[in-house]
């Protein structure tokens, strides 16, 4: 088991999060940074979709009560064991009552603690991730207990092959799809959005992040329609929403941009004032692009 | 009646399709039609598939290999005739109570669209809504059928703390909030009812295509249902729609 001793400024269960559910208004949820996340997991030969535990910006602090295999990934937040500090993206043996707890963030937004095996709390709706109305708790709280199975390490070589893509956590390019709305845009309008600076705003969560500037436009208001994690939508007042896990399933705003997965995992190591610049990327290399031109003609 | 389809790719797993911006229920049967299809296809393993007024967004849960072979395989099941995936749709009495304890905006409604309380009750409690999708929260319904007395552009500013339960109007739509959330509509009444329950699977039991209708009860009968020691004592259960 697995103590809360301090949850830290948010922290909660994720794991890949809900599928199937969204047509009864329940959002997918799961790790912010899915790349992170899964990181972490790989490197302790879990599944990909095994719970782990997402901190925001302050680490929380926390009583491992059996012997097991950690690995910390993405934020760079200084991790001790027992006061001594340990590596990010290494797979780490704790013992019965070791502490890990966090330090200053050095580096991207949202860290990742993977357990071997995955932590062992209740799944909702085919996923542990923690979410408002649908699990007990929205978040972690100290004094919780997480359990997780009992693992001896067995002279297993502890130095991974795999390495770490930082870029997750220093890239400030977003790579974007045109949303269904796109078109609705002036070229003055595209122009803009790919060339100007975008900035966090405070308004940035685990349901959106909103940036500015603001765009100026005259977008009529539309059907309520589907929106996904990434979706960028633009507000008659000229907010960019950038929708993200936790976001709901439908909504209003013409939707003018869309995320790729990677850049949903980048944005989610931003925080306010950070920096960012859209680029624009077609959703499929040319090969595919002939074979679309190819069927048109028959 | 056929609809002009636009299919576009959403990202890399997943497929919308568009048909007339309108709100429409032979629109709406359209797209459930082909929800089912889609559904009964491809399986729940593999697809989620949610609806909007006009929209169907197919989520993978894989990256789509082949956007073309996969829009064409759409296209083909959507053009096939088809008799077996119609819609079971339900009917679904939510009680309500419209006691001024519970509708802390419907006075001020009331004064505003010129009608009595008693008429507000009864114009509201009358129709048989149509369900046209769940979005925003988990369990919140998009009903179409309001009476178009009711329409009232939303309130300037939102509330902060809207509470579950809370039965209002906003513009052209109605519905019930299915938990405490910030809310710009105006609240004329409560459901003790729940409408969405995570320990239960599905979580919301109300679907698309389905007809709500509101029954007024009052604060005894109310006080009854939210008291009730064991909630599921009072089921939410589904009318005969041919009653």
């Amino acid at each position: 088991m697995l103590k809360v001793l301090k949850s830290g400024f948010y922290s909660t269960v994720q794991d890949s999060g809900r599928f199937g559910y969204r047509c009864h208004g329940v959002p997918s949820s799961g790790a912010m940074d899915m790349y992170s996340c899964q990181f972490a997991n790989a490197l302790l030969g879990n599944k990909l979709n095994s719970a782990v535990i997402e901190m925001t910006m302050v680490g929380g602090k926390f009583q491992f009560l059996k012997t097991t295999a950690i690995a910390i990934s993405g934020a760079k937040i200084n991790p001790r064991i027992n006061d001594v500090p340990v590596k990010t993206n290494k797979r780490v043996v704790v013992n019965t009552n070791d502490v890990l707890s966090f330090g200053r963030l050095e580096q991207g937004f949202r860290a990742y603690v993977a357990i071997k095996g995955g932590f062992k709390t209740k799944m909702i709706l085919g996923s542990q991730s923690q979410y408002k109305t649908v699990t007990d708790a929205n978040m972690l709280k100290s004094g919780d207990i997480l359990n997780y199975n009992n693992y001896e390490s067995k002279n297993e070589k502890l130095n991974s092959v795999i390495k770490y893509n930082d870029a997750i956590l220093s890239n400030t390019i977003v790579e974007v799809y045109k949303g269904p709305e796109f078109n609705l845009l002036s070229t003055h309008q595209k122009e803009v959005l790919f060339s100007q600076s975008l900035f966090v705003t405070k308004n940035n969560n685990r349901m959106a992040y909103q940036l500015e500037p603001l765009l100026e436009n005259d977008l009529k208001p539309m059907l309520t329609s589907p929106v996904l994690p990434g979706t960028v939508q633009l507000t008659p007042s000229g907010q960019l929403i950038v929708l993200m896990r936790d976001c709901q399933t439908t909504g209003g705003y013409p939707r003018i941009l869309q995320l790729t997965e990677n850049a949903i995992n980048c944005m989610s190591q931003k925080t306010v004032g950070n920096c960012l610049k859209m680029r624009l990327k077609d959703m499929w290399c040319k090969k595919m692009n002939h074979k679309i031109v190819g069927s048109t003609i028959n | 009646m056929t609809y002009k389809l636009r299919y576009s790719q959403f990202n890399t797993h997943s497929i919308l399709i568009e048909w007339p911006a309108i709100i429409d229920e032979n629109i709406l049967k359209n797209i459930l039609f082909f929800k089912n299809t889609v559904m009964q296809n491809y399986g729940k393993q593999k697809v989620e598939v949610i609806n909007t007024y006009n929209s169907l967004l197919i989520i993978y849960n894989f990256t789509i290999g082949n956007i073309n072979d996969e829009t064409l395989k759409l296209k083909a099941l959507f053009e096939t005739p088809n008799i077996g995936f119609q819609n079971k749709a339900s009917l679904w009495e939510i009680p309500v109570c419209y006691d001024d304890a519970f509708g802390e905006d419907m006075i001020r409604f009331s004064k505003e669209k010129g009608h009595s309380v008693a008429e507000i009750i009864e114009l509201h409690s009358k129709p048989l809504y149509t369900v046209f999708f769940i979005g925003f929260l988990p369990g919140f319904l998009y009903l179409g059928g309001l009476d178009s007395k009711l329409f009232l552009d939303r309130k300037s500013t939102p509330s902060l703390n809207v509470k579950k339960g809370s039965v209002a109007i906003g513009g052209e739509q109605t519905g019930i909030y299915p938990q405490d959330s910030p809310g710009g509509w105006h609240i004329i009444g409560n459901s003790p009812i729940d409408l969405f329950n995570a320990s239960q699977d599905p979580p919301c039991k109300i679907k698309a295509g389905d007809k709500v209708k509101f029954m007024p009860i009052n604060n005894k009968d109310y006080a009854h249902i939210i008291n009730a020691s064991d909630k599921s004592e009072y089921q939410l259960k589904p009318q005969s729609l041919n009653a």
